[in-house]
């Protein structure tokens, strides 16, 4: 309360300050007037009876001012007088300020933007309304969110629990707005998934349910806010207008609101087309219940209900599908999963990673704060002096922390704006950056009203917790020493045990340091790693071009002839070594996969399936091409086409899971689920085909010509220069058909999406390794320094006395040190643990290595010398006559 | 005019207190009446009587108001809280044990005779 009150008054003078004045004045004028009239009734004329009057009321002004004082503006103005003090102590001593500011601005800056990233992901919902209620239905069996088309729509029309199931799959379409095709990427989504969603159009009209009627029957394009601006310059013409969606003409009905990037997050599509037009982008059959190319359906649960009675619902709902197609529906029970971060799919590693950064940061933050605090009671305890003399003069020790507080709170308050001034630039560079060029992936991550209360409430805290520890030594301060003369000593703990509290925060630093230092080294470790891991393929001198033969009309018979052909025209490129063709790459943009069967299994049902594999689907030169090597048996070849007996190259795993043994596999069969019985007439070697981080899969190649499919990709082998070569390829390809969308890329920038989450983890923990090392080394160099500046007079009477430079050295330094190799060991313990973290996200990170564990100390020991080199010559140089004469 | 006694610090207070617990006054007024009261004895600067009469306002004990003297001019009336009064009562009853306590230790014991 007296706070308040204080506050209040504080706030009160400030405004009323004049006001409060004129009223002082007026009251201790009156009481001179009062007493003149008195005077002047006993006889004295008027102007000198007011004399009088004003010699007998004593100093004005300084009467005034205690008045003022008395009346309550002692916080405001002692506060003021404060911050003056501080300012002024900080411009004599700008580079204690601006080391002080720069490194909480560091600090809270990397908090900031850590939070702002974290708040953005998992804190802040969908942008769409009550996104609370919203989610999405998890199928256990397959363990992702997959449904076919009329699985959907029995969901959809038989569940209770859902206001309105909406569905959308993911996919990429050519658009032609009248010259050149260019790729974009779709949602198809379902006739209610606006209004279901609750979304408000922008510009025009959404389709809705009423909008379908059967194949093809809606050729509408709503627009997101963001393609509208950056492909129709925003444009509101543009509603209405016809354009081409792989060939087909299609009507932009409407624009969404800017805020809206469909449901899934990062992943922001260019446009929304109806769902009951997906055989025109696609040749997947939409009325087959096996096919389950809806990427994802979802919708709000309605009021009431708990997610636990919509389970039991859409099982049951599940059980009847069971029943009545056991072929296509064997297992379907589902739980309920948040759709932004598909599940935990994503949102699990996100989550995890970004609560460890958060951590980590925290950790920066702290060891910031143990830095500063020593700093302050170093800074102090110079000051003992003076403060013994102010608290001899009689100021209050009270008075005189709070001087000591605002330094400290406008110091972390400068830190603070500086820092969050800096990550809202790396923010909004954030926001802008695509970090897969080929796909849609955002990260609107810019800062909400949120991120600056966070970092003022870190400004804030962080200013009270190095700002409180110089507090006991100020307590403790004897006014009797000063008055005495010499130096005041905080006094020390009388035993043996001599660690001081500023050891402690020394130790705290730096162990940090060390934790922070092995995370850093264990993720770049682990991804440099990754790099020169076995792919399976070759990363060098390959080429991935993609192509799709569907957006540019070519369906069914016409498929094969024109893969020959792209394969025949780019073979014949000078410097070209071979060319290969597969529907899918591995580590590309999708791992198809099926069940496979033993030979011997008549009943084929998904239950009796003895394993699932991916298929790739590839010419016969892909082996070569993409530089897979075969341990045994042969690729296929031209002639090997439907009318031959089915083929099949599979991998190293395959065979040995599939058949027991690669000798076994050779020649042997196996069956898909469509009963085709397949020969195994190659092995290939094993490698990575869904991300960095799996386990080994069982694999299939089957041969392109027995199972065509329209999506191509070419992988070219050749080590021509890429610029060159992939000019080369674009000519040539536009020679066959100039309608054709083409994507090239190397191999090793196809990979950026699965390096992606590697890359940001080990950037991110580089840049927090770099900055507690900065802090570690201040820290150091601070507290080595200090000492070494305590001691000099001692080190001038050693140095007099004979003693030697190691000696010295150790003197001045052996403290430091011990603390540094203590606080590293356990650190680097710490960090062995952390290590379990990095490792879900960066392939092969794991900290038991001994580079890593090299390089942390090798690390510590740097930063150790590099701290402690110019105090360590400070002591050795030590003049001890300059010294002797000084007092 | 009998002697004039220097003021004991933290006495200015009870002083006031006391004064303005017998009727409003403006600030010259409390200066009058704590000269009445006691006597003429107490010695108080003129102006010093300022910052302890804002001190008590600031406190609580007191209330003010502008208003117009006895001599026509403007001035603040101060007057006595409830809690002033409580106050005013416990140190009052406080300074009477302290100073019986003072005087019956000051006052000449039978061994010094």
């Amino acid at each position: 309360m007296r706070l308040f009150d204080s506050l209040r008054s504080f706030a009160s003078n400030l405004i009323h300050r004049s006001k409060t004045d004129r009223e002082i004045d007026e009251e201790l004028r009156s009481h001179i007037e009062h007493r003149a009239d008195d005077l002047e009734r006993g006889g004295l004329p008027r102007p000198e009876a007011e004399r009088r009057a004003r010699i007998e009321f004593g100093g004005y002004q300084r009467l005034k001012e205690e008045s003022r004082e008395a009346l309550g503006s002692q916080f405001g103005e002692g506060l003021i007088q404060d911050i003056r003090f501080a300012l002024r102590r900080m411009a004599k001593k700008p580079g204690f300020a601006i080391v002080a500011v720069l490194t909480l601005a560091f600090a809270i800056g990397a908090n900031a933007v850590v939070f702002a990233v974290l708040n953005a992901f998992i804190l802040r919902p969908l942008n769409v309304p009550q996104s609370e209620s919203l989610y999405g239905l998890w199928r256990l069996s397959t363990n992702d969110m997959a449904q076919s088309y009329p699985d959907y729509l029995d969901l959809r029309d038989r569940n209770h629990s859902f206001e309105s199931l909406l569905a959308y799959a993911v996919n990429q379409a050519a658009l032609d707005t009248g010259n050149d095709p260019s790729r974009a990427w779709i949602d198809e989504a379902s006739g209610n998934y606006f209004d279901a969603l609750g979304v408000k159009p922008y510009l025009g009209r959404f389709f809705h349910s009423s909008d379908e009627h059967g194949p093809n029957s809606a050729p509408f394009i709503v627009l997101t806010y963001d393609f509208w601006r950056t492909h129709f310059q925003g444009d509101p013409s543009v509603i209405g207008r016809v354009v081409r969606l792989n060939k087909f003409p299609f009507t932009i009905i409407g624009v969404g609101p800017p805020e809206f990037h469909g449901t899934l997050m990062f992943f922001n599509p260019d446009f929304f087309v109806p769902m009951v037009n997906h055989q025109q982008f696609d040749t997947s059959d939409m009325n087959n219940r096996g096919d389950r190319w809806v990427f994802m359906t979802l919708g709000h649960l309605k009021a009431g209900v708990t997610p636990a009675q919509a389970i039991a619902d859409l099982d049951s709902v599940g059980a009847s599908l069971e029943k009545a197609y056991p072929k296509d529906d064997p297992k379907m029970s589902f739980k309920l999963a948040r759709p932004g971060l598909y599940g935990d799919y994503i949102g699990r590693p996100v989550r995890t990673f970004m609560t460890a950064l958060m951590l980590l940061a925290g950790l920066i933050l702290f060891a910031a704060c143990a830095n500063l605090g020593s700093l302050f009671a170093a800074r102090a305890s110079d000051r003992s002096r003076e403060i013994a003399l102010r608290l001899a003069l009689g100021s209050s020790r009270k008075r005189i922390l709070r001087g000591l507080f605002a330094e400290a709170l406008l110091i972390s308050l400068a830190g603070g704006a500086v820092g969050l001034a800096a990550s809202m630039v790396l923010l909004r560079a954030l926001s802008a950056w695509q970090p897969i060029s080929r796909w849609p992936l955002h990260m609107s991550v810019n800062p909400d009203a949120k991120v600056y209360a966070f970092a003022l409430l870190l400004a804030l805290a962080s200013g009270f917790l190095f700002g409180a520890v110089p507090v006991r030594q100020v307590l403790r301060t004897d006014p009797y020493e000063a008055v005495k003369g010499g130096t005041v000593e905080t006094k020390r703990g009388r035993f043996g045990l001599r660690i001081s509290f500023s050891d402690v925060l020394l130790l705290l630093q730096i162990a940090i340091c060390a934790v922070l230092v092995t995370s850093s080294i264990v993720a770049v470790r682990g991804l440099a790693n990754s790099l020169h891991n076995s792919f399976g393929f070759e990363l060098k001198n390959t080429m991935l071009v993609e192509t799709d033969l569907n957006m540019a009309g070519y369906l069914g018979d016409k498929v094969p002839p024109m893969q020959k052909r792209m394969i025949d025209a780019l073979t014949a490129i000078p410097g070209v070594d071979s060319v290969g063709l597969a529907d899918q790459v591995p580590l590309g943009d999708a791992q198809p996969d099926s069940n496979v069967f033993a030979d011997t299994t008549t009943d084929l049902r998904p239950t009796n399936a003895v394993t699932d594999a991916m298929m790739f689907k590839v010419s016969p030169e892909y082996f070569q091409a993409a530089g897979t090597a075969l341990v045994s048996g042969r690729a296929f070849t031209w002639q090997e086409n439907k009318d031959k007996p089915r083929v099949a190259v599979v991998n190293r795993l395959f065979a040995r899971k599939i058949f027991g043994s690669e000798t076994k596999a050779m020649g042997a069969y196996f069956k898909l689920p469509d009963g085709a019985r397949l020969q195994v007439v190659g092995i290939a070697e094993d490698g990575k085909y869904g991300s960095l981080t799996e386990d080994p899969q069982p694999v299939m190649f089957l041969p392109i010509l027995q199972s065509p499919s329209n999506s191509a990709y070419l992988v070219v082998r050749s080590s021509r220069d890429p610029e060159q070569l992939t000019l080369a390829i674009r000519n040539t390809l536009r020679n066959i058909d100039a309608g054709l969308p083409v994507y090239i890329q190397t191999r090793f920038k196809a990979l950026d999406a699965f390096l992606f989450g590697p890359r940001m983890a080990t950037i991110s923990l580089g840049v927090l390794g770099v900055m507690g090392a900065m802090l570690s080394v201040v820290g150091i160099f601070g507290m080595a320094s200090y000492s070494v500046s305590k001691r000099l007079r001692e080190f001038g009477i050693r140095i007099a006395l004979g003693a030697q430079k190691r000696e010295l050295l150790q003197a001045a330094l052996g403290r430091t040190f011990r603390l540094l190799a203590f606080g590293s060991a356990v650190g680097l313990l710490m960090g062995l643990a952390a290590g379990k973290v990095i490792a879900f996200i960066v392939s092969q990170a794991t900290p038991w290595d001994p580079i890593v564990l090299g390089g942390v100390l090798l690390t510590m020991l740097l930063l150790g010398l590099l701290a402690g080199c110019v105090p360590a010559r400070r002591a050795l140089e030590t003049d001890p006559l300059a010294l002797l004469r000084e007092d | 005019m009998t002697t004039q006694a220097q003021l004991l610090p933290g006495t200015l207070d009870l002083l006031i207190l006391r004064a303005v617990s017998l009727g409003p006054l403006h600030g010259y007024g409390v200066l009058l009446r704590i000269e009445q009261i006691s006597g003429g004895a107490l010695l108080i600067e003129q102006g010093a009587l300022y910052p302890g009469l804002f001190r008590l306002l600031r406190q609580g004990l007191l209330k003010a108001d502008w208003g117009t003297s006895e001599n026509n001019r403007k001035a603040k009336f101060y007057e006595l809280t409830a809690t002033g009064q409580k106050r005013l009562r416990e140190e009052t009853e406080s300074w009477n044990r302290l100073s019986t306590a003072i005087a019956s230790a000051l006052a000449p014991q039978p061994e010094e005779i």
